[in-house]
């Protein structure tokens, strides 16, 4: 079972935004996140909102099919332009993430994303990123969403150890991401990403450092490596339960994590974002930005957030009950919150710390100033950010940031 | 069912020959409540509260309001069946029933000539109803042996006859067999009652004595005392003493429950009842003291008197530090009925402002505690308890330590610590493993008897110290649950004692300093110190964790540093989640106690203090 829904206040039929999320939208960006809720299988750490034929059989009927999903997205799509009204703000970033999206023929991800650019207009600078499965594209396939906008594109590659991957449910053969890369790039697309998992069962040390030299060696200009969060609910989490597989032990992701940042730093990758590297500034994912400071974003899909303006809204989750709501002219909004002056002030501290730059110290009040004080003498901050008034992580500092978090929110 | 007797003797003008003082002592569930009801019925009490669903319903507003309901002392006229024509006085008096409490027991054993003892028929008797019962004995009380409950299909009459007839040492045809429930027996019991229990005997022109057994705080009328008139008279609105204290109060109404409080003219010699002079507080009318009239008042109290005195100690600390004015109000409005619980305010740099409070035994603390948790909603932390210690030092100075943390530096030449007379009675195929049990908690053996073929009674000298820890759970679960235990106070020993630190990063944390003997010093700290790593998470350094005796170290462990605490992911669909993760973990700080500069979460605390392995509190003692 996909992981469980916030609580929140009801969202209008119509969607309709609070007047006051849209004040001042003209200075922020806007990006949109397009959710595609579907699997060939569900890997076994997986708890997004996903879902494969089988579990999908005989629960939403053909509106929970992914054959006509497109244009079920399409609809939210058009209800997202009416909610917005006048904004005149073209699309900044588009994320296309699941799930599976690379499960669609290619020409729904286009006809998806030529959507946004008829109702909203997209960015002449709009970063275009699909999430990719290794084993669902080809050439071909890559091709058609270049030449339709996609400009960016990131594979889900994990680990180059087969016996990593098994543990993780990956289908996919070691070799094969670092060749996507070089069909991406051979399709013209400008950025590219590999995600990496460490901490997995069963891996070595020696294991994780393969896969970033992998990684490295395909030549992408971002890495985003995760440890593995076990989630209650997953097969994983029942495996390790009974006692099939191991847990990995925290020092151990603080080790792997400090030769993650080592290996890439040599590679010329620098940290960004808690678990993001990038070759060069151009080389971030902008999208992810967009989250991480606080922008305007439209999520569509099941089960996508939403922030505009301090409201922050979830869609229902399962495909069937996203398509009914769509098709009776419904928001498939399943909940809602607004953001109070504090709740803003959290956030972006929680957030902003995990970027490179920091949080601004003028966003502390006494107690988290004190605190901030405390982590820089603790070596959790670095020095010289701080005298230009940011709040910024050391290397230590990343490994403890929600630690540091809760002191400074004081 | 026999007449009601018609002319019954009115309180202050009835013969003392005509009057039977007695109590129940029973085991919980052995049925004195509903025998205590049929003994209402069958003599006419509950026709004068008129209707049962009435008297109920009041009972229940009372409840509400916090009153105490119950009966401490009821008036029974009863004529006998073969005398019908001379009506006489029953007066049954309530006793509470545990080992803590064995001084209010003794003292309404000593308003009593007689004692119904009474056992269920199916069950035979209870280990801890042969305490109250030596006690009787001890007070040379009449005990009468009672069946109850022979009506049942499980019953065994023939064979808990002849345990009785053993123990109180009559016939096993003499024990009578009775059914509260359906009332069967229960005319005969109260004619042997007449027969059998003596009638007071008392000076009736000599200076008035009358000795309190009880003592009860009523929120509308305030104190309302429980007495047994020994000598002489004692009438309304009379000024009376003291005699303990030397106290002056009026009698603004002195009167007898029937079962409700009907008030009088007077009390005479051989009769009990209630009387209400205005005080507020029970300390001002101690159960065991002795109240004479103001005006010729007796110069000798009655024998028997003690001020309660306090044999182990807590400190109860309010989870939620803002909660300290309601402990101390919760605290002030217990002692009103309480003339045993003593406090005063103590600060523990772990756990903030709390109390030291002293109870009598390890069951008044858990029922105060418990009380102050239901009753007025307070979490607490109560820490280990601890018994009083004499500390005589070399320079010949001398200490009285009630709180561990307080054990003094410097040279000590002795250490003195209470000590009990342990009764422990059990099947005697225990006897291996309670001795056993007894030696490693530093008993010394006084004998040991058999009360029958396979129950056998067994006399150990121990440190109250030993007992406040887990020894009645150790000894409940080495017996399979069949031993009981009677303890009392003997006076005190000198020990080899020593106080064991705990430290968290080089600071003492003065919860959990402990008292122990130095042979178990050490085990105390390796346990305590292992406990503590298991419980204390890891924080941004590494935490040594010490056990020390003085300066000296005696158990170590260290708390690695943490090295990861943070979410690998925290993209669009996870910053709520993040953000009520960190409300969540905030509230969780808040419950934090900082011990120097480390963090201990209260369930360490509570987890440590609570545990049988911790020294803790005896929750299971009931």
């Amino acid at each position: 079972m996909p992981s469980a829904l916030p609580d929140g206040e009801p969202v209008p039929d119509d969607g309709a935004l609070p007047a006051h999320a849209l004040t001042g939208a003209a200075d922020r960006p806007l990006g949109f996140y397009l959710h595609v809720p579907y699997c060939a299988t569900r890997c076994g750490y997986c708890d997004f909102n996903t879902y494969t034929a089988t579990e999908l059989r005989g629960t939403g009927g053909v509106l929970a099919s992914r054959d006509n999903y497109a244009e079920t997205l399409i609809d939210e799509i058009r209800l997202a332009r009416k909610v917005l009204g006048d904004d005149p703000r073209p699309v900044r970033t588009v994320f296309v993430g699941g799930g599976t999206p690379t499960l669609l023929a290619a020409g729904d991800l286009v006809r998806m994303l030529g959507a946004i650019r008829d109702e909203f207009g997209l960015a002449d600078d709009a970063e275009v990123t699909t999430e990719a499965n290794p084993e669902s594209v080809d050439p071909a396939y890559l091709d058609t969403l270049r030449a339709g906008g996609f400009n960016r594109i990131s594979f889900g590659m994990q680990s180059a150890r087969q016996h990593v991957l098994r543990v993780l449910d990956r289908t996919h053969t070691p070799g094969r991401p670092e060749r996507c890369v070089a069909e991406a790039r051979a399709a013209g697309f400008e950025h590219i990403n590999l995600d990496l998992i460490y901490g997995t069962p069963g891996e070595s040390d020696d294991d994780w450092r393969a896969s970033l030299d992998a990684a490295i060696g395909a030549g992408p200009d971002h890495v985003s490596a995760y440890a593995l969060i076990v989630e209650e609910g997953t097969q994983l989490a029942r495996r390790i339960r009974r006692g099939e597989v191991p847990m990995t032990d925290d020092d151990v992701h603080a080790d792997r994590y400090l030769i993650a940042e080592e290996t890439l730093s040599a590679a010329g990758f620098s940290w960004y974002e808690v678990s993001n590297w990038a070759t060069s500034t151009a080389g971030r994912c902008l999208h992810n930005e967009l989250y991480w400071r606080g922008a305007d974003w439209w999520g569509a899909g099941p089960g996508a957030h939403s922030h505009v303006g301090g409201v922050r809204w979830w869609n229902v989750k399962h495909p069937g009950a996203y398509a009914a709501a769509l098709a009776a002219g419904r928001s498939p909004g399943a909940g809602r919150e607004v953001l109070a002056e504090e709740d803003r002030r959290v956030e972006r501290i929680l957030l902003e710390v995990r970027l490179r730059e920091g949080v601004p110290l003028e966003l502390l009040r006494e107690e988290g100033l004190a605190a901030s004080r405390r982590a820089l003498g603790d070596g959790l901050l670095e020095g010289g950010p701080y005298e230009e008034g940011r709040a910024a992580l050391t290397l230590r500092g990343r490994l403890l940031a929600d630690a540091v978090v809760r002191d400074l929110v004081d | 069912m026999p007449a009601i007797p018609s002319h019954v003797p009115e309180p202050s003008r009835t013969d003392p020959a005509l009057i039977r003082n007695f109590c129940i002592i029973a085991h919980i569930d052995h049925g004195k409540s509903t025998l205590a009801d049929r003994m209402l019925q069958l003599t006419g009490v509950v026709e004068q509260r008129q209707m049962r669903a009435q008297y109920l319903d009041r009972m229940d507003i009372e409840r509400e309001r916090g009153i105490t309901i119950k009966s401490q002392a009821v008036r029974l006229p009863w004529a006998p069946t073969h005398d019908a024509g001379n009506p006489h006085i029953l007066n049954m008096i309530d006793t509470p029933g545990h080992v803590d409490f064995t001084y209010e027991v003794s003292r309404s054993l000593a308003a009593c000539e007689g004692t119904i003892l009474l056992v269920d028929a199916a069950q035979g008797i209870e280990a801890q109803t042969l305490a109250n019962l030596y006690l009787a004995m001890e007070n040379d009380l009449t005990i009468i042996p009672v069946l109850n409950k022979i009506d049942l299909p499980a019953a065994q009459p023939e064979k808990f006859a002849e345990e009785l007839g053993n123990l109180v040492g009559c016939d096993p045809d003499d024990v009578l067999k009775v059914s509260a429930k359906t009332g069967l027996g229960v005319e005969a019991l109260l004619d042997k009652v007449v027969a059998e229990i003596p009638a007071p005997v008392g000076v009736k022109d000599a200076p008035a004595r009358a000795m309190i057994f009880d003592s009860v705080y009523d929120s509308y009328r305030g104190v309302v005392t429980y007495v047994r008139v020994v000598d002489g008279q004692l009438n309304k609105r009379e000024r009376i003493r003291m005699m303990s204290t030397g106290a002056t109060h009026e009698l603004l109404e002195i009167g007898t429950n029937s079962p409700e409080m009907l008030g009088a003219d007077g009390l005479g010699v051989g009769e009990v009842g209630y009387l209400i002079t205005g005080v507020k507080d029970v300390r001002q009318s101690k159960v065991g003291d002795t109240i004479t009239s103001l005006s010729k008042g007796a110069t000798e109290p009655l024998g028997g008197y003690k001020d309660p005195k306090p044999m182990v100690f807590s400190g109860l600390y309010p989870l939620d530090g803002s909660d300290y004015p309601e402990l101390r109000d919760a605290l002030d409005k217990l002692q009103l009925n309480d003339a045993a619980l003593v406090y005063e305010p103590e600060t523990s740099a772990a756990l903030g402002f709390g109390f030291r409070v002293g109870f009598l035994g390890l069951l008044h603390l858990d029922v105060i505690r418990e009380r102050l948790e239901r009753e007025f909603g307070l979490d607490l932390i109560a820490t280990a308890p601890n018994v009083v210690y004499r500390v005589v030092m070399e320079d010949g100075t001398e200490h009285t330590v009630t709180n561990p943390s307080e054990f003094p530096e410097g040279k000590i030449n002795e250490v003195y610590e209470p000590v009990v007379r342990a009764t422990i009675l059990a099947p005697s195929e225990f006897i291996g493993s309670i001795m056993e049990l007894c030696q490693t908690r530093r008993g010394t053996l006084l004998g040991m008897d058999y009360l029958s073929e396979d129950r056998v009674e067994i006399r150990y000298t121990l440190p109250l110290a030993e007992i406040v820890f887990d020894f009645f759970d150790q000894l409940k679960s080495k017996t399979r649950g069949y031993a009981s235990l009677d303890y009392e106070p003997t006076g005190e020993q000198t020990s080899s004692l020593v106080k064991v630190d705990i430290l968290l990063h080089g600071d003492k944390v003065d919860a959990f300093s402990a008292i122990t003997h130095r042979d178990q010093a050490y085990a105390y700290g390796v346990r305590l110190v292992a406990k503590l790593k298991e419980l204390i998470p890891r924080q941004a350094f590494e935490v040594p964790v010490q056990a020390a005796i003085g300066s000296r170290v005696i158990a170590r462990e260290t708390i690695r540093a943490i090295r990861k605490d943070v979410l690998a992911k925290c993209y669009g669909g996870d910053i709520s989640r993040k953000r009520k993760l960190l409300e969540k973990q905030k509230e969780g700080k808040k419950r934090m106690k900082m011990v120097g500069s480390v963090e201990v979460p209260q369930e360490a605390f509570i987890a440590v203090l609570s545990s049988d392995d911790g020294g803790g509190s005896a929750k299971s003692k009931k």
